[in-house]
C-alpha cells in the first residue's frame, strides 16, 4: 500500500526516539548532578513515548492503518546512493512501538525498585533509555540503513548492560561474546544491503520492496540468506545461539527488555518486515524453517538441564524465537502467527524474568535452583505472577501462549507436504519439553522443602517491583485471547501483509490443540515423575546420562566455537605477530643492513642525514630520471 | 572575502609562529605552549572560513593563487583546494589545537624544552597545508619531503625510549619512498616536455597528458610506492608500529591522523587522474595489498601486547579500506575513502589520545599491566569506549558512515574484494573489545592498583581472587579532568555530529571524486549491472 506524509500526531512520531535518546544524553552527560532523580527522568520519558505511540496508533487505526512516512533528513546522498532518516510509522511498527514502549516502560519502573541499592543506577537507566532509543529506530527506520543504525545500536546498548557489573569478569566476557556474535550476523546484514544497492540501486523499503520481483531468483535467494544470517545473530538462533545464555550475567531488568521481550525478536521482525523478499524465495524460506526448527528444539533441550534459573529461560526464550522463525518461515500462512507469539511471549517471558530478579532479589542474587525450594508461601505476588506467566508459556488451555502457539503448529500442519508434519511434530514434541522444563523450575523454586543458603530470608518484593510483575501476568492471561479472538491481530496487520487466504486446515484445529495440551500434560507430569517426587539434591548429581550431560554443556555449542574459531584463530594471530616481527620487518631491515652495510652506518646516516639524504634523492633521481628518458627515447 | 589568499595564511601563519615559537628565550614554555595553541586556532578560522568561501558546485580548484618559482623547470608556488584537499585541511586545522593542548602538561625528556616540540608541531602544521593545497606536483613533491623533517625530530627527540630507532627507520623507509616518486616527478615533466613542447608541473595540465601505457605503468609506480609506504599497506608498512609507538601522543595523532592520510591523498589526488589507464590495469594488484592488510593488520593487532602499537596495527588496517574504496573506481566509493581519511584522523585521533592519557596515569604501554579501569574512572573508560567504537565503525560514529559508502560503492565493482573486506568488521570489533575488556573491565589490578601490603591476587581471574579474599583491591588512578575533558570532547562531539549528520562533508568531497572518476574512465556504481572494468583494457 502507498505510503502517505504524516500529519496530526504522526508527523512528531519521531519524538518516541528522541525521548529516550534526550533522557540517555542526560543521564550521561550531567554526571553525578542527575542521580537523584536519574531514574525518575529514565522512566517518564519511556512512559510518555507509550502514551505518544499509543495516540499515533489510535490516529494510524482511525486512517485505516495506512501506512505514514516521515522525512526527517538526508543521511548520506552521493553518486547513485541515497539514503535518507525516514520514519515509516504502519501497522506492523506499531505493533512493535507499543511493545517496546509498553514493556519497556514496566521494566523501567521495575528497575527503580530492583537497582535501587546499586551506586551505578543512574547509568543504568541511561543505558536503558539508550536501549529503547535504538530499538525504535530499528523498527521504525523506513530504509534498511536506518535499520541496520538501530540494529548496531541495540547491540551496544545490549553490549552495555551485559557489561553492567564489568568488574565481573564473567559478565565482561559475556558482553564481549554478544557483541561478536552479533557482528557476525551483522556482516550478513550488511552484505544483504550491498547486494540491493548494486541490484536495485535503492535500499529503501519502497524501492526495494518494489522491483524485489525483477531481479534473478538466485540473488533474491542470496538475499534473503544474509538477512537470516543477521537475523540469527541478533535472535539467538542456530548457529549464533551461544551468546544468548551468558548474556544473562546483565541485571535481571535486562534479561527481561533485551533478552527476551524485546531486542532478540528483533530478527523475526526483520524477516516479516522483508516478507516481500521471502515471498519471491521459497529456498531462503525453507531455511528460515530449518534454522526455526532446529533453534526451537535445542533451547528446549537444553532448557531441560540447567540448574540456573535464568539460564532456564534463556533458552526458552531461545526456543520460542524458534517458533517464532518457524512460523515466518512459512511464509504468508505464518507472519501473523509469528508475530502474535512474538506479542504474548513478550509479556509472560518479560513477567518471567521478573519474577526470576524477584526471586533473586530475595535470594541474595543466587540463581542455582538446587538452592531455592519452597518459596510459594514466602513470596505469594511473585509465586501466583510467576504462576501466570508460567502457565501462559507451556501453552494452557485459553492463556496467551495457548493460542499463539498453536497457531504456529496448525500452521506448520496446514503446508501439507510431508515437511509440514515433521515441522508440527517437533513444534509439538518442543511444546512437550517446555512444559518439562518449566515445571521443573516451578517445583525446584518454588515448592518442595526450602534448600536455602545459611542467612537467606526471603521477603517479597516492593510495590514498585511486583507491580509491573502484576500487570505481565495479566497481560499473560489476556493477551492471546484479545490478539487471537477479540482484535485479531490479522485484521490489524492487512495493510502490511494483505488478506490471506482462508487456509484448508490439514489436521483440524481442535485436533491440533487437543495433541498438544496432551503432549503438555505429559511434559507438566514426567516433570513432577522426575522432579517433584523426590527431595533435589543441592548439587546437580554428576552421574548422568550422556544425553542430560549434552544437555548441560548447551550441547556443546561454546566447545565447537572454540575449537573452530577461537583457538584456530588465536593460533594464526600469533603466528602472524611472529612473522611480521621477524618476517616482514626483519627482511627489510636486512636489506637495510645489506644495502648500508652495517647498523652503525644506519647511526651514521643519522648524524649527517642531510647531507646524505641529498645526496642519496640526486642519485636515484638520476638513476631513474635515466631510465625513464630511456624508455621515452626508445 | 574569497580573495583572501586563505591557503598562504594558512602556511604562512604556522610557519612564521613556528619561527617565533622557536626564538623564545629559554624557560618560557608556558608562552611556547600558549603561543602555540592560538596560532594553531587562527589556522583552524582560518580553514572555517576557507570551506565557508569555498562553492562545492563550482570550478574543481578554488582559493588558487599562482608565483613563478623556477621559471626555468616551469615550477610554479601553485596553490588550490578541491573538496578533498579542504576537507583534510579541515581536519588539519581541528587536530593541530587538539595536539596542542593534548601535550599541554608534557615534558621533555633530556635537555630539550617543550618549546622546540611547539615550534616543530606549528612547523609540520604548515607543511601539512602545504602538501595539500600544492597544485603544482613538484612543490607537493617538496612539501612531502619537508613533512618529514620536523616529524623525524618530533619522534627522534620527544619520543618513547627506542626513539632513535623508529625516528631512524621511519625516516629510511620516507626516503625511500621520496626517492622513487622524486624520479616520477622528474619523469612526469620529461612527458610534458616531450607532449606539450615545454615542461611543467601543474597538475591541471599534467592531467590532461595523454601518456603511452608503458610509461604511464613506471610513473604510477613511482608514486604508488611513495604513498603506499606513507599510508602504509601492507607489506610497506613495518615502520609504522615502530613510529607510532615510539612518538610522543602529539606526534603519534599527528602522524597517523593526517601525515600518513598524505599517502592516501597521493593516490586519489595525483594516481588515479595522472595515470588512469595504468591505474586500472594494476588496480587488481592494489585491491589485493587492500585486502589483505584489511585482514593481515586486524589480527596482528589483535596479537599486540603493546597499546599504541596496537593502534597504529588498527591504522594499517583502516588504510586498507580507504585504499579499497579509491580502487574500487566508483564516486560512492571513493567519496566514501576521502570522508574515510578524515573520520579516521577523528576517531584514531581521539583512540591514541585517550591510549595516551592511560599511558600517561601508569606509565607503561603494556596492555597487560592495566585492568578494571572503568570502575574509578569512568569518564577515561567512556572517551575509550567512544573511540573504539568509532574505530570498529560503529552506526552512530562518523566512521560507520565512511565504511559503510566504502564498502556499499565498491561491491558494485569489486565484489569478491568487497566480501573479504566486509570480514574486517568482525576482526575490528575483537581488537577493539578485546583491548576494552583486559584494560577497563575485570577487577582492579595492574601497575595502578594501591600498594597496600597485600599481594596481588594471582592470576587474572576473577574467582581464583576472591577464595583468598584480601583487602578488596582498588586502583589509585584520577578520572579524566577538566583539560584532558577538553581535549577528548571536541574530537568525541565531531565523532557523534559526522555519524548522523555527514553530508555536509559529502557535499564539499562528491564533485572532486567525480571528476576524478571521470578522468580515470569509470563507470558510475548505480543500477548498471557489475561489469568490471578493472583490468579490462584491451
Amino acid at each position: 500500500m502507498d505510503t502517505v506524509a504524516a500529519d496530526g500526531l504522526l508527523a512528531w512520531s519521531w519524538l518516541l526516539i528522541a525521548l529516550p535518546l534526550a533522557g540517555a544524553a542526560v543521564l550521561l552527560l550531567g554526571g553525578r548532578r542527575t542521580d537523584r532523580w536519574g531514574h525518575l527522568l529514565g522512566t517518564g520519558t519511556v512512559v510518555t513515548a507509550f502514551v505518544l505511540g499509543l495516540l499515533c496508533t489510535l490516529q494510524l487505526a482511525d486512517a485505516g492503518g495506512r501506512p505514514v512516512s516521515v522525512e526527517l533528513w538526508t543521511f548520506i546522498e552521493t553518486g547513485s546512493l541515497d539514503v535518507p532518516v525516514g520514519l515509516l510509522f504502519d501497522p506492523l511498527s506499531a505493533v512493535f512501538v507499543l511493545l517496546i514502549t509498553g514493556v519497556g516502560a514496566l521494566i523501567h519502573i521495575y528497575s527503580i525498585g530492583y537497582m535501587a541499592h546499586d551506586p551505578r543506577r543512574r547509568r543504568f537507566f541511561a543505558y536503558l533509555n539508550l536501549f529503547v532509543a535504538a530499538m525504535l529506530l530499528l523498527v521504525l527506520g523506513d530504509n534498511f540503513v536506518v535499520l541496520y543504525v538501530g540494529w548496531e545500536g541495540v547491540g551496544l546498548a545490549s553490549y552495555l548492560l551485559i557489561a553492567f557489573w564489568h568488574e565481573r569478569p564473567a559478565a565482561a566476557t559475556a558482553a564481549k561474546k554478544a557483541f561478536i556474535m552479533n557482528r557476525v550476523g551483522d556482516v550478513g546484514l550488511a552484505l544483504a544491503i550491498f547486494l540491493m544497492f548494486a541490484q536495485l540501486g535503492t535500499v529503501t523499503y519502497d524501492g526495494v520492496f518494489g522491483s524485489v520481483g525483477a531481479l534473478a531468483g538466485g540473488t533474491v535467494t542470496a538475499i534473503g540468506l544474509l538477512l537470516l544470517l543477521g537475523a540469527c545473530g541478533k535472535s539467538g538462533q542456530f548457529p549464533l545461539q551461544a551468546w544468548l545464555p551468558d548474556a544473562m550475567e546483565g541485571p535481571t531488568p535486562v534479561s527481561a527488555l533485551i533478552h527476551a521481550a524485546t531486542m532478540v525478536t528483533a530478527g523475526v521482525y526483520l524477516i516479516a518486515r522483508s516478507a516481500p523478499i521471502y515471498d519471491e524465495t521459497p529456498t531462503a524460506r525453507a531455511v528460515v524453517l530449518a534454522v526455526g526448527a532446529i533453534t526451537l528444539l535445542i533451547g528446549a533441550i537444553v532448557g531441560c538441564a540447567q540448574d540456573d534459573i535464568k539460564k532456564v529461560l534463556a533458552y526458552s526464550t531461545v526456543s520460542q524465537i524458534g517458533y517464532m522463525f518457524l512460523a515466518v518461515g512459512l511464509g504468508p500462512a505464518g507472519y501473523v502467527a509469528g508475530l502474535a507469539h512474538l506479542l504474548t511471549h513478550g509479556f509472560f517471558k518479560a513477567g518471567l524474568f521478573l519474577g526470576a530478579g524477584s526471586v533473586m532479589h530475595a535470594m541474595n542474587d543466587a540463581v542455582d535452583m538446587r538452592r531455592f525450594g519452597g518459596l510459594a508461601s514466602r513470596m505469594r505476588i511473585t509465586f501466583v505472577t510467576f504462576g501466570l506467566g508460567y502457565l501462559a508459556l507451556i501453552g494452557f488451555p485459553f492463556l496467551s501462549g495457548f493460542y499463539t502457539k498453536d497457531a504456529i503448529i496448525e500452521a506448520a500442519f496446514d503446508r501439507g507436504d510431508g515437511w509440514g508434519y515433521v515441522l508440527g511434530g517437533v513444534a509439538i514434541l518442543a511444546a512437550g519439553l517446555t512444559a518439562f522444563y518449566m515445571t521443573r523450575l516451578m517445583l525446584m523454586t518454588f515448592f518442595g522443602r526450602p534448600r536455602w543458603d545459611e542467612g537467606v530470608h526471603p521477603h517479597e518484593s516492593p510495590s514498585v517491583m511486583t507491580a509491573p510483575m502484576v500487570l505481565l501476568a495479566l497481560g499473560s492471561v489476556l493477551a492471546g485471547y484479545l490478539l487471537v479472538v477479540a482484535f485479531p491481530l490479522e485484521e490489524w496487520l492487512v495493510p502490511v501483509f494483505g488478506r490471506p487466504e482462508a487456509a484448508e486446515h490439514v489436521v483440524a484445529p481442535l485436533v491440533v490443540s487437543a495433541l498438544v495440551t496432551v503432549v503438555m500434560l505429559l511434559g507438566v507430569a514426567s516433570a513432577w515423575m522426575f522432579v517433584g517426587r523426590r527431595e533435589v539434591p543441592v548439587t546437580a548429581p554428576a552421574r548422568v546420562s550422556p544425553v542430560v550431560l549434552a544437555a548441560r554443556r548447551a550441547l556443546y555449542a561454546d566447545t565447537v566455537n572454540e575449537s573452530l574459531f577461537m583457538r584456530p584463530g588465536q593460533w594464526l594471530t600469533r603466528a602472524l605477530v611472529f612473522l611480521d616481527n621477524r618476517g616482514v620487518d626483519g627482511a627489510v631491515n636486512g636489506l637495510a643492513a645489506a644495502l648500508g652495510g652495517s647498523s652503525s652506518r644506519l647511526g651514521r646516516t643519522q648524524t649527517g642525514f642531510v647531507r646524505s639524504y641529498a645526496l642519496g634523492m640526486l642519485g636515484g633521481a638520476v638513476v631513474v630520471a635515466g631510465a625513464l628518458l630511456a624508455v621515452t627515447a626508445g | 572575502m574569497t580573495d583572501f589568499p586563505f591557503l598562504l595564511a594558512m602556511i604562512a601563519v604556522p610557519a612564521v609562529g613556528a619561527a617565533v615559537v622557536a626564538a623564545l628565550p629559554r624557560g618560557s614554555d608556558e608562552l611556547a605552549k600558549r603561543l602555540a595553541l592560538g596560532i594553531s586556532a587562527v589556522v583552524l578560522l582560518l580553514a572555517v572560513l576557507a570551506t565557508v568561501a569555498f562553492d562545492p558546485d563550482g570550478e574543481r580548484f578554488q582559493l588558487t593563487m599562482s608565483a613563478s618559482w623556477i621559471p626555468d623547470f616551469g615550477v610554479d608556488f601553485a596553490l588550490g583546494v578541491d573538496g578533498i584537499a579542504l576537507v583534510l585541511l579541515l581536519l588539519v586545522g581541528v587536530l593541530v589545537p587538539v595536539v596542542v593542548l593534548a601535550s599541554w602538561r608534557d615534558t621533555a625528556p633530556g635537555r630539550r624544552s617543550m618549546r622546540t616540540f611547539f615550534a616543530w608541531v606549528l612547523l609540520l602544521e604548515a607543511m601539512m597545508v602545504g602538501v595539500f593545497a600544492a597544485t603544482d606536483v613538484f612543490l607537493f613533491y617538496v612539501f612531502f619531503e619537508a613533512m618529514l623533517v620536523p616529524m623525524y625530530f618530533l619522534i627522534g627527540s620527544f619520543g618513547g625510549p627506542r626513539r632513535q630507532y623508529a625516528a631512524i627507520k621511519f625516516f629510511l623507509y620516507s626516503l625511500v619512498g621520496g626517492l622513487i616518486m622524486l624520479a616520477a616527478v622528474i619523469g612526469l615533466y620529461v612527458v610534458s616536455t616531450s607532449e606539450l613542447g615545454q615542461g611543467t608541473f601543474a597538475f591541471d595540465a599534467l592531467r590532461q597528458l595523454d601518456i603511452d601505457p608503458g610509461v604511464q605503468k613506471l610513473l604510477f609506480l613511482g608514486f604508488f610506492i611513495a604513498f603506499a609506504i606513507k599510508a602504509p599497506l601492507v607489506p610497506f608498512h613495518t615502520w609504522l608500529p615502530d613510529a607510532g609507538a615510539e612518538a610522543p601522543i602529539g606526534g603519534a595523532v599527528l602522524l597517523v591522523g593526517v601525515l600518513d592520510k598524505v599517502g592516501t591523498f597521493g593516490l586519489i589526488r595525483y594516481c588515479l587522474p595522472l595515470f588512469p589507464d595504468a591505474a586500472r590495469d594494476l588496480a587488481p594488484f592494489v585491491l589485493v595489498l587492500a585486502v589483505a592488510g584489511i585482514l593481515y593488520a586486524a589480527l596482528l593487532a589483535m596479537g599486540q601486547t603493546d597499546l599504541k602499537r596496537l593502534v597504529s596495527y588498527t591504522s594499517i588496517a583502516h588504510f586498507g579500506f580507504i585504499t579499497l574504496g579509491i580502487f574500487a573506481f566508483t564516486t560512492e566509493a571513493a567519496t566514501g575513502a576521502v570522508l574515510y581519511m578524515v573520520n579516521h584522523g577523528i576517531a584514531t585521533g581521539l583512540l591514541f589520545l585517550v591510549v595516551g592519557m592511560l599511558i600517561a596515569r601508569g606509565g607503561s604501554r603494556r596492555i597487560s599491566d592495566y585492568g578494571g579501569v572503568a570502575t574509578q574512572a569512568p569518564r577515561l573508560a567512556g572517551v575509550f569506549l567512544i573511540a573504539g567504537l568509532a574505530s570498529l565503525a560503529l552506526p552512530g560514529t562518523n566512521s560507520f558512515v565512511s565504511e559503510f559508502l566504502v564498502l556499499v560503492g565498491s561491491f558494485p565493482a569489486v565484489p569478491l574484494f568487497t566480501v573479504l573486506a566486509t570480514l574486517g568488521m568482525i576482526l575490528a570489533a575483537l581488537y577493539v573489545l578485546i583491548v576494552y575488556q583486559r584494560t577497563m573491565h575485570g577487577p582492579p589490578r595492574g601497575v595502578l592498583l594501591v600498594d597496600d601490603g597485600t599481594p596481588e591476587p594471582a592470576g587474572t581471574d576473577g574467582a581464583t581472587a576472591t577464595l583468598t579474599a584480601p583487602a578488596p583491591a582498588r586502583l589509585r588512578v584520577r578520572d579524566l579532568d577538566r583539560l584532558e575533558m577538553a581535549v577528548a570532547a571536541p574530537m568525541v562531539a565531531l565523532i557523534i555530529v559526522l555519524g548522523f549528520y555527514p553530508q555536509p562533508l559529502i557535499d564539499l568531497i562528491e564533485p572532486a571524486v567525480a571528476a576524478t572518476m571521470q578522468d580515470v574512465g569509470a563507470a558510475p556504481a548505480g543500477i548498471a549491472p557489475a561489469t568490471t572494468d578493472a583490468g579490462g583494457t584491451d
